[in-house]
Protein backbone atom coordinates (compact mmCIF):
# COMPACT_ATOMS: atom_id res chain seq x y z
CA UNK A 1 0.00 0.00 0.00
CA UNK A 2 1.34 3.45 -0.88
CA UNK A 3 1.56 6.18 1.77
CA UNK A 4 -1.50 7.96 0.41
CA UNK A 5 -4.74 6.04 0.84
CA UNK A 6 -7.12 6.12 -2.12
CA UNK A 7 -10.03 6.86 0.20
CA UNK A 8 -9.87 8.35 3.68
CA UNK A 9 -12.73 9.28 5.98
CA UNK A 10 -11.82 11.17 9.14
CA UNK A 11 -14.26 11.70 12.00
CA UNK A 12 -17.16 11.74 9.58
CA UNK A 13 -20.59 12.67 10.91
CA UNK A 14 -23.78 12.67 8.91
CA UNK A 15 -26.90 13.95 10.60
CA UNK A 16 -30.30 14.23 8.97
CA UNK A 17 -32.59 16.86 10.48
CA UNK A 18 -32.00 18.92 13.59
CA UNK A 19 -32.95 19.13 17.25
CA UNK A 20 -34.86 16.31 18.85
CA UNK A 21 -35.80 14.71 15.54
CA UNK A 22 -32.18 14.61 14.30
CA UNK A 23 -31.05 11.23 12.99
CA UNK A 24 -27.33 10.54 13.35
CA UNK A 25 -26.64 8.27 10.38
CA UNK A 26 -22.84 8.35 10.87
CA UNK A 27 -21.05 9.25 14.08
CA UNK A 28 -17.29 9.76 14.13
CA UNK A 29 -16.47 7.32 11.36
CA UNK A 30 -12.81 7.09 10.33
CA UNK A 31 -11.46 4.62 7.82
CA UNK A 32 -8.94 4.36 4.99
CA UNK A 33 -8.82 2.17 1.92
CA UNK A 34 -5.53 1.88 0.06
CA UNK A 35 -4.70 0.78 -3.48
CA UNK A 36 -5.10 -2.98 -3.82
CA UNK A 37 -7.32 -3.15 -0.78
CA UNK A 38 -10.92 -4.32 -0.55
CA UNK A 39 -12.80 -3.31 2.61
CA UNK A 40 -16.25 -4.66 3.41
CA UNK A 41 -18.84 -2.92 5.57
CA UNK A 42 -21.40 -5.02 7.41
CA UNK A 43 -24.22 -4.07 9.72
CA UNK A 44 -27.95 -4.40 10.20
CA UNK A 45 -30.47 -2.33 8.24
CA UNK A 46 -30.34 1.30 9.30
CA UNK A 47 -26.79 1.04 10.66
CA UNK A 48 -25.52 3.64 8.16
CA UNK A 49 -23.86 1.37 5.56
CA UNK A 50 -25.34 3.02 2.49
CA UNK A 51 -24.87 6.51 3.92
CA UNK A 52 -21.21 5.65 4.45
CA UNK A 53 -20.88 4.57 0.82
CA UNK A 54 -22.67 7.68 -0.46
CA UNK A 55 -20.50 9.98 1.65
CA UNK A 56 -17.35 8.15 0.51
CA UNK A 57 -18.40 8.62 -3.11
CA UNK A 58 -19.29 12.29 -2.77
CA UNK A 59 -22.99 11.58 -3.46
CA UNK A 60 -23.77 12.91 0.01
CA UNK A 61 -21.78 15.43 2.06
CA UNK A 62 -20.79 14.83 5.68
CA UNK A 63 -22.17 17.15 8.36
CA UNK A 64 -18.70 17.15 9.96
CA UNK A 65 -15.34 15.52 9.29
CA UNK A 66 -13.49 15.09 5.99
CA UNK A 67 -13.53 12.73 3.04
CA UNK A 68 -10.44 12.67 0.85
CA UNK A 69 -9.84 10.83 -2.41
CA UNK A 70 -6.14 10.44 -3.19
CA UNK A 71 -5.47 13.34 -0.83
CA UNK A 72 -8.10 15.68 -2.31
CA UNK A 73 -10.66 16.90 0.24
CA UNK A 74 -14.06 16.54 -1.42
CA UNK A 75 -15.34 19.60 0.46
CA UNK A 76 -12.70 21.74 -1.29
CA UNK A 77 -14.11 20.92 -4.73
CA UNK A 78 -16.70 22.86 -6.70
CA UNK A 79 -19.71 20.93 -7.95
CA UNK A 80 -18.23 20.44 -11.46
CA UNK A 81 -14.88 19.56 -9.86
CA UNK A 82 -16.52 16.91 -7.72
CA UNK A 83 -18.42 15.53 -10.71
CA UNK A 84 -15.19 15.33 -12.68
CA UNK A 85 -13.38 13.51 -9.84
CA UNK A 86 -16.25 11.06 -9.55
CA UNK A 87 -16.31 10.36 -13.29
CA UNK A 88 -12.55 9.95 -13.59
CA UNK A 89 -11.47 8.35 -10.33
CA UNK A 90 -14.33 6.34 -8.90
CA UNK A 91 -16.99 3.94 -10.02
CA UNK A 92 -20.19 2.72 -8.43
CA UNK A 93 -21.83 -0.69 -8.52
CA UNK A 94 -25.33 -0.94 -7.14
CA UNK A 95 -27.70 -3.83 -6.69
CA UNK A 96 -29.87 -2.07 -9.25
CA UNK A 97 -27.30 -2.00 -12.03
CA UNK A 98 -28.61 0.99 -13.96
CA UNK A 99 -27.36 -0.42 -17.26
CA UNK A 100 -28.96 1.41 -20.16
CA UNK A 101 -31.08 -1.18 -22.01
CA UNK A 102 -30.76 0.44 -25.45
CA UNK A 103 -26.95 0.38 -25.30
CA UNK A 104 -24.72 -2.69 -25.77
CA UNK A 105 -22.39 -3.84 -22.99
CA UNK A 106 -19.41 -2.01 -24.48
CA UNK A 107 -21.46 1.16 -25.05
CA UNK A 108 -22.62 1.07 -21.42
CA UNK A 109 -19.05 0.71 -20.23
CA UNK A 110 -17.60 3.42 -22.45
CA UNK A 111 -20.41 5.93 -21.82
CA UNK A 112 -18.91 7.56 -18.68
CA UNK A 113 -15.67 8.27 -20.56
CA UNK A 114 -17.53 9.58 -23.60
CA UNK A 115 -19.52 11.91 -21.32
CA UNK A 116 -16.21 13.07 -19.93
CA UNK A 117 -15.12 14.19 -23.42
CA UNK A 118 -12.78 11.30 -24.19
CA UNK A 119 -12.73 10.43 -27.89
CA UNK A 120 -14.99 7.57 -28.93
CA UNK A 121 -12.02 5.53 -30.12
CA UNK A 122 -10.17 5.89 -26.81
CA UNK A 123 -13.31 5.32 -24.74
CA UNK A 124 -14.16 2.14 -26.66
CA UNK A 125 -10.59 0.85 -26.33
CA UNK A 126 -10.73 1.43 -22.56
CA UNK A 127 -14.16 -0.23 -22.39
CA UNK A 128 -12.84 -3.21 -24.33
CA UNK A 129 -9.95 -3.47 -21.87
CA UNK A 130 -12.33 -3.23 -18.87
CA UNK A 131 -14.65 -5.92 -20.28
CA UNK A 132 -11.60 -8.11 -20.87
CA UNK A 133 -10.51 -7.65 -17.27
CA UNK A 134 -13.87 -8.88 -15.97
CA UNK A 135 -13.81 -11.78 -18.44
CA UNK A 136 -16.71 -10.95 -20.78
CA UNK A 137 -15.07 -9.29 -23.77
CA UNK A 138 -16.84 -11.73 -26.11
CA UNK A 139 -20.18 -10.33 -24.92
CA UNK A 140 -19.25 -6.71 -25.73
CA UNK A 141 -21.91 -6.27 -28.44
CA UNK A 142 -24.83 -7.78 -26.53
CA UNK A 143 -27.62 -5.70 -25.10
CA UNK A 144 -28.28 -6.05 -21.33
CA UNK A 145 -31.44 -8.12 -21.90
CA UNK A 146 -29.29 -10.75 -23.62
CA UNK A 147 -26.88 -11.00 -20.68
CA UNK A 148 -27.38 -13.17 -17.58
CA UNK A 149 -27.60 -11.51 -14.15
CA UNK A 150 -23.94 -12.30 -13.45
CA UNK A 151 -22.84 -10.99 -16.86
CA UNK A 152 -24.80 -7.77 -16.30
CA UNK A 153 -23.17 -7.35 -12.91
CA UNK A 154 -19.72 -7.84 -14.45
CA UNK A 155 -20.60 -5.22 -17.06
CA UNK A 156 -21.46 -2.86 -14.20
CA UNK A 157 -18.10 -3.58 -12.55
CA UNK A 158 -16.31 -2.97 -15.87
CA UNK A 159 -18.17 0.35 -16.15
CA UNK A 160 -17.19 1.22 -12.58
CA UNK A 161 -13.52 0.62 -13.33
CA UNK A 162 -13.18 1.75 -16.94
CA UNK A 163 -10.23 3.96 -17.81
CA UNK A 164 -8.13 5.32 -15.00
CA UNK A 165 -10.62 4.83 -12.18
CA UNK A 166 -9.03 3.56 -9.05
CA UNK A 167 -11.84 3.40 -6.50
CA UNK A 168 -14.89 1.17 -6.74
CA UNK A 169 -17.80 1.59 -4.35
CA UNK A 170 -20.20 -1.35 -4.35
CA UNK A 171 -23.56 -1.52 -2.55
CA UNK A 172 -24.89 -5.10 -2.26
CA UNK A 173 -23.53 -5.94 -5.73
CA UNK A 174 -24.52 -9.61 -5.44
CA UNK A 175 -28.02 -8.95 -4.12
CA UNK A 176 -30.12 -10.53 -6.84
CA UNK A 177 -27.68 -13.25 -7.91
CA UNK A 178 -27.55 -16.93 -6.96
CA UNK A 179 -24.69 -17.96 -4.72
CA UNK A 180 -22.33 -19.28 -7.44
CA UNK A 181 -22.82 -16.25 -9.70
CA UNK A 182 -22.55 -13.94 -6.69
CA UNK A 183 -19.23 -15.53 -5.86
CA UNK A 184 -17.99 -15.08 -9.44
CA UNK A 185 -18.84 -11.37 -9.19
CA UNK A 186 -16.95 -11.11 -5.90
CA UNK A 187 -13.99 -12.84 -7.48
CA UNK A 188 -14.06 -10.26 -10.29
CA UNK A 189 -14.17 -7.39 -7.80
CA UNK A 190 -11.36 -9.00 -5.81
CA UNK A 191 -9.23 -9.42 -8.96
CA UNK A 192 -9.69 -5.74 -9.77
CA UNK A 193 -8.45 -4.83 -6.29
CA UNK A 194 -5.55 -7.27 -6.58
CA UNK A 195 -4.63 -5.36 -9.75
CA UNK A 196 -4.41 -2.12 -7.76
CA UNK A 197 -7.93 -0.69 -7.41
CA UNK A 198 -9.28 0.25 -3.99
CA UNK A 199 -12.71 -1.14 -3.13
CA UNK A 200 -15.37 -0.44 -0.55
CA UNK A 201 -18.09 -3.08 -0.45
CA UNK A 202 -21.34 -2.91 1.48
CA UNK A 203 -22.94 -6.30 2.01
CA UNK A 204 -25.02 -8.23 4.51
CA UNK A 205 -23.64 -11.59 3.29
CA UNK A 206 -20.76 -12.74 5.47
CA UNK A 207 -19.56 -15.18 2.80
CA UNK A 208 -19.17 -12.27 0.39
CA UNK A 209 -17.66 -9.88 2.91
CA UNK A 210 -15.07 -12.60 3.53
CA UNK A 211 -13.49 -11.76 0.16
CA UNK A 212 -12.36 -8.43 1.61
CA UNK A 213 -9.06 -7.76 3.35
CA UNK A 214 -10.86 -6.16 6.25
CA UNK A 215 -14.44 -6.22 7.44
CA UNK A 216 -15.83 -3.23 9.33
CA UNK A 217 -18.93 -3.60 11.51
CA UNK A 218 -21.25 -0.64 11.69
CA UNK A 219 -23.96 -0.19 14.37
CA UNK A 220 -26.08 2.93 14.69
CA UNK A 221 -23.61 4.93 12.61
CA UNK A 222 -20.56 3.90 14.64
CA UNK A 223 -17.77 1.48 13.68
CA UNK A 224 -17.93 -1.01 16.52
CA UNK A 225 -15.31 -3.53 15.39
CA UNK A 226 -12.94 -4.60 12.61
CA UNK A 227 -11.64 -8.06 11.69
CA UNK A 228 -8.17 -8.93 12.92
CA UNK A 229 -4.90 -9.86 11.27
CA UNK A 230 -4.68 -12.87 9.01
CA UNK A 231 -4.05 -16.26 10.57
CA UNK A 232 -1.44 -18.38 8.76
CA UNK A 233 -3.00 -21.42 7.04
CA UNK A 234 -1.09 -23.88 9.23
CA UNK A 235 -2.84 -22.57 12.34
CA UNK A 236 -6.13 -22.07 10.52
CA UNK A 237 -6.70 -25.74 9.91
CA UNK A 238 -6.02 -28.85 11.88
CA UNK A 239 -8.05 -27.56 14.83
CA UNK A 240 -11.44 -28.78 13.81
CA UNK A 241 -11.26 -31.86 16.01
CA UNK B 1 -15.66 -38.37 13.36
CA UNK B 2 -15.59 -41.93 12.12
CA UNK B 3 -11.92 -42.83 11.67
CA UNK B 4 -13.01 -46.44 11.40
CA UNK B 5 -15.19 -45.86 8.36
CA UNK B 6 -12.74 -43.46 6.75
CA UNK B 7 -9.98 -46.08 6.90
CA UNK B 8 -12.29 -48.80 5.60
CA UNK B 9 -13.34 -46.52 2.72
CA UNK B 10 -9.72 -45.78 1.81
CA UNK B 11 -8.95 -49.51 1.74
CA UNK B 12 -11.50 -49.85 -1.08
CA UNK B 13 -8.70 -48.42 -3.21
CA UNK B 14 -6.45 -51.40 -2.41
CA UNK B 15 -4.25 -52.68 0.45
CA UNK B 16 -2.36 -50.07 2.44
CA UNK B 17 -0.30 -49.90 5.60
CA UNK B 18 -0.96 -47.48 8.45
CA UNK B 19 1.27 -44.58 7.41
CA UNK B 20 -0.15 -44.73 3.88
CA UNK B 21 -3.72 -44.62 5.22
CA UNK B 22 -2.90 -41.60 7.34
CA UNK B 23 -1.27 -39.83 4.40
CA UNK B 24 -4.20 -40.58 2.07
CA UNK B 25 -6.74 -39.42 4.67
CA UNK B 26 -4.95 -36.13 5.30
CA UNK B 27 -4.31 -35.48 1.64
CA UNK B 28 -7.96 -35.93 0.74
CA UNK B 29 -9.23 -33.73 3.58
CA UNK B 30 -6.54 -31.07 3.33
CA UNK B 31 -5.08 -31.84 6.76
CA UNK B 32 -8.16 -30.35 8.40
CA UNK B 33 -8.53 -33.24 10.83
CA UNK B 34 -5.00 -34.52 11.47
CA UNK B 35 -4.61 -38.18 12.46
CA UNK B 36 -1.66 -39.57 14.33
CA UNK B 37 -0.20 -42.87 13.28
CA UNK B 38 -0.96 -44.32 16.71
CA UNK B 39 -4.69 -43.66 16.20
CA UNK B 40 -4.52 -45.31 12.79
CA UNK B 41 -2.82 -48.47 14.08
CA UNK B 42 -5.12 -48.73 17.11
CA UNK B 43 -8.12 -48.49 14.79
CA UNK B 44 -6.64 -51.03 12.37
CA UNK B 45 -6.12 -53.38 15.34
CA UNK B 46 -9.81 -53.11 16.25
CA UNK B 47 -10.92 -53.53 12.65
CA UNK B 48 -8.80 -56.69 12.37
CA UNK B 49 -10.23 -57.99 15.64
CA UNK B 50 -13.75 -57.38 14.33
CA UNK B 51 -13.00 -59.18 11.07
CA UNK B 52 -13.36 -56.09 8.86
CA UNK B 53 -9.73 -56.01 7.65
CA UNK B 54 -6.94 -58.57 7.40
CA UNK B 55 -3.25 -58.41 6.70
CA UNK B 56 -2.51 -58.56 2.98
CA UNK B 57 0.68 -60.56 3.47
CA UNK B 58 3.86 -60.67 5.51
CA UNK B 59 5.58 -57.53 6.74
CA UNK B 60 7.84 -55.77 4.20
CA UNK B 61 11.57 -55.20 4.79
CA UNK B 62 10.72 -52.18 6.98
CA UNK B 63 8.35 -54.25 9.08
CA UNK B 64 5.17 -52.64 7.73
CA UNK B 65 2.06 -54.72 7.29
CA UNK B 66 -0.44 -53.78 4.60
CA UNK B 67 -4.13 -54.35 5.36
CA UNK B 68 -6.98 -55.14 3.02
CA UNK B 69 -10.76 -55.25 3.37
CA UNK B 70 -12.53 -58.52 4.16
CA UNK B 71 -15.97 -59.20 2.71
CA UNK B 72 -17.49 -57.97 5.99
CA UNK B 73 -15.37 -54.83 5.76
CA UNK B 74 -16.56 -54.25 2.20
CA UNK B 75 -20.22 -54.43 3.25
CA UNK B 76 -19.51 -52.13 6.21
CA UNK B 77 -18.21 -49.48 3.77
CA UNK B 78 -21.22 -49.94 1.48
CA UNK B 79 -23.44 -49.49 4.51
CA UNK B 80 -21.57 -46.27 5.44
CA UNK B 81 -22.16 -44.75 1.99
CA UNK B 82 -25.85 -45.68 2.17
CA UNK B 83 -26.79 -44.53 5.66
CA UNK B 84 -26.90 -40.76 6.40
CA UNK B 85 -24.51 -39.38 8.98
CA UNK B 86 -26.29 -39.51 12.35
CA UNK B 87 -27.61 -36.34 13.94
CA UNK B 88 -29.04 -38.07 17.02
CA UNK B 89 -26.35 -36.74 19.30
CA UNK B 90 -26.07 -32.97 19.58
CA UNK B 91 -22.39 -32.13 19.86
CA UNK B 92 -21.67 -29.72 22.70
CA UNK B 93 -21.67 -26.19 21.29
CA UNK B 94 -19.70 -23.91 23.57
CA UNK B 95 -20.97 -20.75 21.91
CA UNK B 96 -24.64 -21.75 22.25
CA UNK B 97 -24.04 -22.70 25.88
CA UNK B 98 -22.20 -19.43 26.55
CA UNK B 99 -25.02 -17.32 25.08
CA UNK B 100 -27.76 -19.37 26.75
CA UNK B 101 -26.08 -18.67 30.09
CA UNK B 102 -25.34 -15.05 29.21
CA UNK B 103 -28.99 -14.19 28.47
CA UNK B 104 -30.16 -15.67 31.74
CA UNK B 105 -27.53 -14.26 34.11
CA UNK B 106 -27.50 -10.67 35.36
CA UNK B 107 -24.75 -8.23 34.50
CA UNK B 108 -23.53 -9.95 31.33
CA UNK B 109 -23.09 -7.75 28.23
CA UNK B 110 -24.62 -10.13 25.70
CA UNK B 111 -24.30 -7.71 22.79
CA UNK B 112 -20.59 -7.39 23.44
CA UNK B 113 -20.21 -11.18 23.49
CA UNK B 114 -22.12 -11.45 20.23
CA UNK B 115 -20.04 -8.76 18.49
CA UNK B 116 -16.71 -10.11 19.74
CA UNK B 117 -17.67 -13.56 18.48
CA UNK B 118 -18.94 -12.21 15.16
CA UNK B 119 -15.65 -10.40 14.55
CA UNK B 120 -13.64 -13.52 15.42
CA UNK B 121 -15.78 -15.77 13.22
CA UNK B 122 -15.69 -13.24 10.38
CA UNK B 123 -11.88 -13.06 10.65
CA UNK B 124 -11.75 -16.87 10.45
CA UNK B 125 -14.17 -16.85 7.50
CA UNK B 126 -12.06 -14.28 5.67
CA UNK B 127 -8.91 -16.36 6.23
CA UNK B 128 -10.62 -19.52 4.98
CA UNK B 129 -11.84 -17.59 1.94
CA UNK B 130 -8.30 -16.41 1.27
CA UNK B 131 -7.16 -20.02 1.39
CA UNK B 132 -9.92 -20.97 -1.02
CA UNK B 133 -8.89 -18.19 -3.38
CA UNK B 134 -5.41 -19.64 -3.47
CA UNK B 135 -6.77 -23.10 -4.40
CA UNK B 136 -6.23 -23.78 -8.08
CA UNK B 137 -9.42 -25.76 -8.67
CA UNK B 138 -7.59 -29.06 -9.16
CA UNK B 139 -8.37 -30.52 -5.74
CA UNK B 140 -12.12 -30.95 -5.46
CA UNK B 141 -12.04 -32.97 -2.21
CA UNK B 142 -9.94 -30.36 -0.40
CA UNK B 143 -12.04 -27.46 -1.67
CA UNK B 144 -15.26 -29.15 -0.56
CA UNK B 145 -13.87 -29.60 2.95
CA UNK B 146 -12.80 -25.96 2.96
CA UNK B 147 -16.25 -24.87 1.76
CA UNK B 148 -17.94 -26.90 4.49
CA UNK B 149 -15.94 -24.85 7.03
CA UNK B 150 -16.84 -21.64 5.17
CA UNK B 151 -20.56 -22.48 5.21
CA UNK B 152 -20.34 -23.36 8.93
CA UNK B 153 -18.79 -19.95 9.69
CA UNK B 154 -21.43 -18.25 7.58
CA UNK B 155 -24.18 -20.07 9.46
CA UNK B 156 -22.65 -18.98 12.76
CA UNK B 157 -22.55 -15.32 11.71
CA UNK B 158 -26.19 -15.54 10.58
CA UNK B 159 -27.14 -17.12 13.88
CA UNK B 160 -25.30 -14.36 15.79
CA UNK B 161 -27.22 -11.73 13.77
CA UNK B 162 -30.40 -13.56 14.73
CA UNK B 163 -29.40 -13.67 18.41
CA UNK B 164 -28.68 -9.96 18.34
CA UNK B 165 -32.06 -9.18 16.77
CA UNK B 166 -33.82 -11.36 19.37
CA UNK B 167 -32.11 -9.83 22.37
CA UNK B 168 -32.78 -6.36 21.03
CA UNK B 169 -36.51 -7.15 21.27
CA UNK B 170 -36.51 -8.38 24.85
CA UNK B 171 -35.27 -7.06 28.15
CA UNK B 172 -33.00 -9.11 30.41
CA UNK B 173 -35.91 -9.26 32.86
CA UNK B 174 -38.08 -10.96 30.27
CA UNK B 175 -35.37 -13.52 29.58
CA UNK B 176 -35.10 -14.24 33.29
CA UNK B 177 -38.87 -14.51 33.64
CA UNK B 178 -38.90 -16.93 30.77
CA UNK B 179 -36.28 -19.08 32.44
CA UNK B 180 -38.20 -19.08 35.73
CA UNK B 181 -41.41 -20.04 33.96
CA UNK B 182 -39.65 -22.88 32.23
CA UNK B 183 -38.26 -24.27 35.45
CA UNK B 184 -41.69 -23.94 37.07
CA UNK B 185 -43.53 -25.77 34.27
CA UNK B 186 -41.26 -28.54 33.07
CA UNK B 187 -42.30 -30.31 29.90
CA UNK B 188 -44.09 -27.30 28.41
CA UNK B 189 -42.60 -25.77 25.31
CA UNK B 190 -44.48 -22.49 25.74
CA UNK B 191 -42.04 -20.42 27.81
CA UNK B 192 -39.33 -20.91 25.20
CA UNK B 193 -41.53 -18.97 22.76
CA UNK B 194 -42.26 -16.22 25.26
CA UNK B 195 -38.73 -14.97 24.84
CA UNK B 196 -39.51 -13.81 21.32
CA UNK B 197 -42.72 -12.00 22.18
Amino acid sequence: MSAEPTLALRDVERTHGTGETAVHALRGVSLTVGPGELVAVMGPSGSGKSTLLNVAGGLDAPTAGTVTIEGVDLASLSRPGLDRLRRRTMGFVFQDLNLIPSLTAIENVSLPMELDGVSLRKARAAARDALGRVGILELADRFPEHLSGGQQQRTAIARALVGERRLVLADEPTGALDSTTGEAVLRTLRDQCDDGAAGLLVTHESRHAAWADRVIFLRDGVIVDTTGDATPPESLLGQAG
Amino acid sequence: MSIKHSLLALLQDGPMYGAQLRQEFEQRTGGTWPLNVGQVYTTLGRLERDGLVESAGAADEEGRIAYRLTEAGRSEVLQWWTVPVGREQTPRNELAIKLALAVTLPGVDVQRIVQTQRTATMTHLRDLTRLKRSADGDDLAWELVLESLIFADEAEVRWLDHVEARIARITPTAAKASRTARVATPGKAGPREEVSR
